[in-house]
């Protein structure tokens, strides 16, 4: 019998700004457009290292953060996996292109490594105050995925999912970590390829002459023709047709704008992540995602130490909420306890699904201090 | 057939629903026909060409010809079609900007893609106002014009889409109007061939906007006064205040995504 040797993996001490960057080179990712900006800086610079000496590898600092976004979705529709990153104020410059993101099905990952704000406000201290943001910053009715990451190894699982659900579903995908998770340094192991699930976007199965760039197909994502193979489309931020050209006609609209949101409704299962620890018998849970759940985790294993049944809600998906997860939380806890580091942007969410069934607490810091287990014990107890 | 007529078939999309946005007496379409003519001078083929185009009534162009074709956010055209040549550099990348989109909102990406000399040929249509919004002032308006937001006569001084190119380093930099549609196919055609970044403004009138507003009753008169006051740069002497047409910069520089691949290839691991 074949003895199969134990294939050792490679090990790292890495930040949690290193390790996205090395998820998304392990999830196919070969553009790169950038604008330096603390605390998310270190992607771009390893980036700028690793993808010159890859295959067809292109790293581009651009001249500022609009022209990443636009450089990265030029990139996108030549077929590439492309990703930008930044912070606070970076994320608002960009907001203008992500819709057009959404609206040209651009398949693409927007890193932003959350600091205090508004305005310049608190460059390398850590925040939670652009979870709304990433849901509705850009103008116009649209769909979006947001994600998160609470440890630097999840940084690395997060942003190959991040990059897996923009091919999958043709969307931005915006994966928001806070400074703390970016600069924190821990031990990631860097899985080989055939352990990871890498999707591409699907290619048109058609000749060019039957080919519709926006037709209605089976799951709501149609085929996508990068440039430069015989396709010829075109590619438009004003509401198309089926064809990709521009229509005012109400029928058409309606149709392209209820096919945008329904290729993520109709895979809410697939794209909403959650982690659930010590709910089965939980009479107390915490809802909390980034930094926070992991002072949470510590926080409910103390309570339970003390005999209090306190379970933990992490949020990997932020948008579209997750709905059914919480609804069940508050349906068991009599209290529900949502901490975050800027003034209820989740907490609305929790209190808007909640009905009325459950006990909602906050517990909100916005001095750039991380908020700490203790606290969080104080609060349950 | 006749020569346009056959042109018209090859280059233009059958399925998109005419009539196009231009107004009668518009500039564009000649610019657009020179574009067309160039790629089929030049036997690129359709499917390596890349039409990038921005928002106003030059971003619209992009639609009616058959190639690949992207209408950007209103400014970003130049971003676009960066990440686009540096991601296949194979492609002919022509940018579409009207002079609100280069020389205003998109100015920033206009120098530094001079600077970056990425193999892109920037194609500015320079009507001197925003037309699509309705008439208001251009960074291109010239001193004292009229217009929708300069009612009383613009007090700023216009930039000059060729200086600002050639201070910014483009390789190649040039200019013509759509009243010399010879001359722009000439042009058109060296600057898409021309390596790294080049520069082509294309003076074009717009009877409906600039024209009313700056006593051009007719739109023949828009015309005639392009023949009158633009002169040849070989013949154009310090202090004629007519426009000079041609070639004002002409480097040999490689282009960005060049370099890129040198730097890719001597980072390959020796054997």
């Amino acid at each position: 019998m074949a003895h199969r040797r134990r294939r050792k993996r490679k090990e790292l001490f890495a930040q949690g700004n290193e390790a996205v960057a090395q998820g998304a080179l392990l999830a196919g990712c070969s553009f790169y457009a950038g604008y330096p900006i603390t605390p998310s800086t270190e992607i771009m610079e390893i980036m700028a290292q690793r993808l010159p000496r890859i295959e067809d590898g292109v790293f581009l600092q651009m001249e500022d953060e609009i022209a990443s976004m636009g450089a990265a979705i030029g990139a996108s529709l030549t077929g590439r996996k492309a990703m930008t990153a930044t912070s606070g104020p970076g994320f608002s410059l960009k907001q203008e292109l992500i819709g057009y993101a959404c609206m040209v099905e651009a398949p693409l990952v927007i890193v932003n490594v959350m600091r205090g704000g508004p305005s310049t406000g608190l460059p390398t201290s850590p925040a939670q105050g652009d979870v709304q943001m990433a849901r509705w910053g850009t103008h116009g009715d649209h769909p979006i995925i947001v994600l998160s990451a609470s440890t630097v190894p999840e940084c690395l699982e997060m942003t190959v999912v991040a990059f897996n659900m923009a091919e999958k579903y043709r969307t931005p995908v915006i994966l928001l970590i806070d400074e703390v998770t970016a600069h924190t340094r821990e031990k990631i192991t860097i899985p080989h390829e055939d352990e990871l699930e890498v999707l591409s976007r699907m290619q048109p199965a058609v000749p060019p002459e039957w080919f519709k760039p926006y037709a209605e197909a089976a799951r709501g994502v149609p085929a996508m023709a990068p440039i430069g193979q015989g396709y010829r489309c075109h590619v438009t931020g004003l509401t198309h047709d089926q064809m990709g050209y521009p229509t005012s006609r109400p029928d058409e609209v309606n149709e392209f704008m209820t096919r945008l949101f329904r290729k993520i409704d109709n895979y809410y299962h697939d794209v909403v992540l959650v982690d659930e620890y010590c709910l089965e018998d939980a009479q107390y849970a915490v809802v909390a995602y980034g930094c926070v759940a992991r002072s949470a985790r510590h926080a409910v294993d103390q309570a339970r130490e003390r005999g209090h049944k306190v379970g933990l809600l992490t949020l990997r998906t932020l948008f579209p909420f997750a709905r059914p997860a919480v609804e069940r939380l508050c349906m068991q806890c009599e209290h529900v306890l949502v901490p975050e580091m800027n003034m209820g942007q989740i907490s609305r969410e929790v209190k808007r699904v909640n009905n009325g069934r459950s006990r909602i607490r906050t517990l909100n810091r916005v001095d750039g201090q991380i908020i700490t287990p203790s606290e969080i014990l104080k609060a349950i107890l | 057939m006749s020569d346009v007529t056959k042109l018209i078939h090859e280059y233009l999309r059958h399925n998109k629903k005419f009539p196009h946005v231009f107004c009668a007496g518009c500039g564009h379409g000649i610019v657009l026909g020179s574009l067309v003519r160039s790629v089929h001078a030049l036997q690129l083929p359709k499917d390596n060409v890349v039409i990038v185009a921005g928002i106003g009534c030059s971003g619209r162009m992009a639609v009616y010809v058959d190639f690949n074709t992207v209408h950007t956010a209103h400014g970003r055209a130049l971003t676009f079609a960066t990440g686009i040549k540096m991601a296949n550099p194979e492609l002919n990348v022509i940018c579409v900007m009207g002079d609100g989109d280069a020389l205003s909102i998109g100015g920033n990406h206009l120098i530094h893609a001079a600077r970056r000399n990425i193999g892109v040929t920037a194609l500015v249509l320079n009507n001197q106002i925003y037309g699509m919004t309705g008439g208001q002032c251009s960074p291109a308006t010239p001193q004292g014009d009229m217009s929708m937001t300069s009612p009383y006569g613009s007090l700023e001084q216009p930039f000059d889409t060729v200086d600002l190119a050639k201070a910014a380093g483009a390789n190649y930099v040039a200019r013509s109007t759509s009243f010399h549609a010879n001359q722009l196919d000439k042009l058109m055609q060296e600057a898409i061939l021309h390596p790294g970044f080049s520069v082509l403004e294309a003076l074009t009138p717009c009877p409906t906007q600039y024209g009313r507003k700056n006593k051009f009753r007719h739109v023949v008169d828009m015309y005639n006064w392009l023949k009158k006051n633009t002169v040849k740069v070989e013949k154009w002497k310090e202090g004629d205040s007519r426009i000079p047409t041609g070639v004002f910069q002409n480097l040999d520089r490689p282009g960005l995504e060049e370099r890129y691949a040198e730097l890719r290839q001597s980072l390959q691991p020796q054997e």
